[in-house]
């Protein structure tokens, strides 16, 4: 799960990490609140805030160029600000279709002397948490990582010993830091692991963490993600979750617990497992159609499920053709099949539908399609299904 | 015939007086699956189902009833708790059924697998399990569509594996072990793993491997099988069709955002490994049948 960098730098701020002094707006009266707060001719920085990387660099869809711009004094402020709010951004990280800005983070400009990167993550390939810096903040790290990997610190943690102090020494000395700045960098650097313990975070980003013109440290911009997985022991970071990041139909998917995932295309499949959900999907686009979901019902998906799958998948208006791919295992086949046959009659389906069923109970699952009398083409293998539903919605 | 279970495996079941555990437990009693015992903390000394004896604890399974491997289908929350515990009682293998499992217990569970002293396998967690056909099946696959035989398969994925083995079966070939090695990217048992396990197996003559976007361990295992294996191996990659950056189901199943971890990268390592490639998921086992015979 992912959050706004101005909730990240309250965190940040909980934990005892300097950041520049900042206020959050979601409406045109919080924004001439948080304007308030600032001084008359005060440099500040305007932020759009959404769930992707690359905003500076971004363009809204109106043309508007950035969506991180220094500004001078309130004035200027309150009209970047207003051009941000309800414009949609799109940047190198979001779709084409960019993300809508409902929130605008104001922040004091300070004075850079220098930009740094530093992360804590868990590594997913050596299952341990590691530190990773760089003298060369500022910019996307994998480009870092790429062009001079030696400029790239990377520190093991053990799970069971923690942080010591000789991991803050260590990187503080790779980064350069001097005299109290080891100390700023030890304490920032304890901090932010306690941040990313405490709330089984999987990645902790300060990009970048700046020296100041007085040689303090600083975090200016911060990214964290937190494990979906463990989220139901953290309601305090679950509350930051922002439903307007992510799209309605995959929301109202997880709360049939249907894994779904919005795609371009116009062929939509319904299918038992993850692997075969995705497999689903290649085949389709080998026959020359493309998936316009990913979506696995689960082992043990009942009728109502398969009902809210079908709405699901046919509220989106780009849908030509339904492609029902179950291989039942746990989930027997005539269950399924009671499932399609409500759903069919539930909610209008105008479109073909293609259904391959194999496995436990196959034979009294084809016989209840059959008997129900609904619109369907049945198909013998996964083969001949993607051919049939490309067929047909291409014709 | 086959590798890590077989008809001598005595199995405990983790979790067994739930609703999951119970469902699949008495399949798997039905397919001749030798269940000993079953773990459900503070109810030892009651039988389930009348037939078998529950224990507070593994170390009791392992040692009133000499158990040597288990499945565990006890809540995400408490998953982690329950593999430690398995380890502990220094059982050989563990299959891990449960999905949803926070990543940090499955790093600690995997640098604690690392240690020298370990005596156990871990199988997932969130995968199918593993059935040796006609002599054990431990896991949630139909047990049906399994038949004997000399094909090994491997795979990240539950359903697109029945596909795979369904494919076999229909077309007359049996399988020495089937093992799905689950969908997270921190697991216990990898393709690598798997495959040197297979090659040497000598009732084992060919090798199918089912991969997804996301992570390296297709690429590891091509390395393997170039280097070490003269058997037949076919393999398939699901995903090709994914975007980048988003989770497809399967939490190991990503793209980066840098472009690591394709279906197109997969691919090219399984051509240079000599690995029969299956372009698309209705060809896995004629991909095999190309260059295996039986």
């Amino acid at each position: 799960m992912n959050i706004h960098e101005y909730q990240a730098k309250r965190l940040l701020n909980e934990y005892g990490i300097p950041v520049p002094k900042g206020y959050a707006a979601q409406t045109s009266r919080e924004v001439t609140t948080a304007i308030a707060h600032l001084g008359e001719t005060q440099k500040v920085v305007v932020k759009a805030q959404i769930h992707a990387g690359g905003r500076g660099k971004g363009t809204f869809t109106d043309g508007f160029q950035g969506g991180v711009k220094l500004v001078d004094g309130r004035e200027a402020a309150l009209e970047t600000a207003n051009r941000m709010l309800g414009n949609t951004l799109v940047t190198k990280q979001t779709s084409p279709a960019g993300r809508k800005v409902q929130t605008i983070y104001f922040t004091e400009a300070c004075e850079i002397q220098h930009e740094y990167y530093l992360a804590i993550v868990l590594d997913r390939e050596s299952a341990q948490t590691v530190i990773i810096a760089s003298t060369e903040g500022g910019m996307d790290i994998e480009e870092v990582a790429e062009s001079s990997p030696e400029k790239i610190v990377r520190v093991p943690i053990s799970t069971t010993m923690g942080l010591r102090h000789h991991h803050c020494r260590r990187v503080a000395f790779e980064l350069g830091f001097s005299g109290d700045q080891i100390k700023q960098f030890a304490r920032l650097l304890t901090g932010l692991y306690k941040l990313y313990w405490e709330n089984n975070a999987m990645l902790v980003e300060i990009n970048p963490l700046i020296t100041t013109d007085r040689g303090d440290l600083m975090a200016l911009d911060a990214k964290m993600t937190f494990d979906g997985n463990a989220i139901f022991q953290h309601p305090r970071i679950q509350q930051l979750r922002d439903l307007n990041e992510e799209d309605p139909k995959e929301i109202e998917a997880s709360e049939h617990n249907l894994s779904y995932i919005a795609l371009d295309g116009n062929i939509a499949c319904l299918v038992n497992g993850a692997g075969l959900a995705m497999a689903t999907m290649d085949i389709i686009k080998s026959c020359g159609g493309e998936p316009a979901n990913f979506l696995d019902v689960g082992g043990g998906a009942n009728e109502d499920q398969v009902t809210a799958a079908f709405k699901i998948i046919l509220s989106d208006p780009k849908v030509e053709g339904i492609l029902v791919n179950i291989f039942g295992g746990i989930m027997k086949c005539d269950v399924i099949a009671r499932g399609i046959v409500a759903a069919a009659r539930n909610v209008d389906i105008q479109v073909p539908l293609v259904i391959r069923l194999e496995g436990t109970n196959v034979e009294a699952g084809k016989a209840i399609l059959k008997e129900s009398g609904i619109a369907c083409t049945p198909a013998d293998s996964l083969a001949q299904a993607a051919e049939i539903i490309t067929a047909q919605v291409n014709s | 015939m086959s590798i890590l279970v077989n008809k001598d495996t005595r199995l405990v079941v983790q979790g067994i007086t739930g609703k999951t555990g119970t469902f699949h437990s008495k399949q798997c009693l039905e397919y001749g699956t030798n269940i000993v015992a079953g773990v459900t903390p503070g109810k030892g000394g009651q039988t389930w189902e009348d037939s078998v004896p529950v224990c507070n604890t593994m170390a009791e399974a392992v040692r009133e009833h000499g158990a040597n491997a288990s499945v565990i289908y006890v809540p995400p929350a408490f998953a982690g708790d329950s593999i430690l515990e398995a380890i502990e009682a220094e059982i050989p293998l563990v299959i891990c059924i449960t999905e949803v499992v926070p990543v940090r217990d499955m790093a600690e569970i995997r640098r604690r697998l690392y240690f020298k002293n370990t005596k156990t396998r871990l199988i997932g967690p969130n995968c199918p399990g593993i059935i040796t056909p006609g002599e054990c099946k431990i896991g949630i696959m139909p047990g049906y569509i399994h038949k004997p035989g000399r094909v090994g398969v491997v795979s990240r994925s539950g359903t697109l594996t029945y596909e795979a083995v369904w494919q076999l079966t229909q077309r007359g070939h049996g399988q020495s072990t089937c093992i799905g090695i689950g969908g997270d990217p921190i697991n216990g048992t990898s393709q690598t793993d798997a495959i040197r396990m297979f090659n040497e197996d000598p009732e084992t003559d060919a090798i199918i491997m089912i991969g997804e976007i996301g992570g390296s361990a297709e690429e590891e295992a091509c390395e393997y099988i170039k280097a070490h294996v003269k058997k037949p191996v076919a393999g398939f990659i699901a995903g090709a069709s994914a975007p980048k950056g988003r989770t497809m189901g399967h939490a190991g199943a990503i793209v980066s955002a840098s472009g690591a971890g394709t279906a197109e990268a997969k691919f090219d390592a399984m051509e240079d490994a000599g690995v029969a490639i299956a372009r698309n998921p209705s060809e896995i086992a004629d991909a095999l049948l190309s260059i295996y015979k039986g």
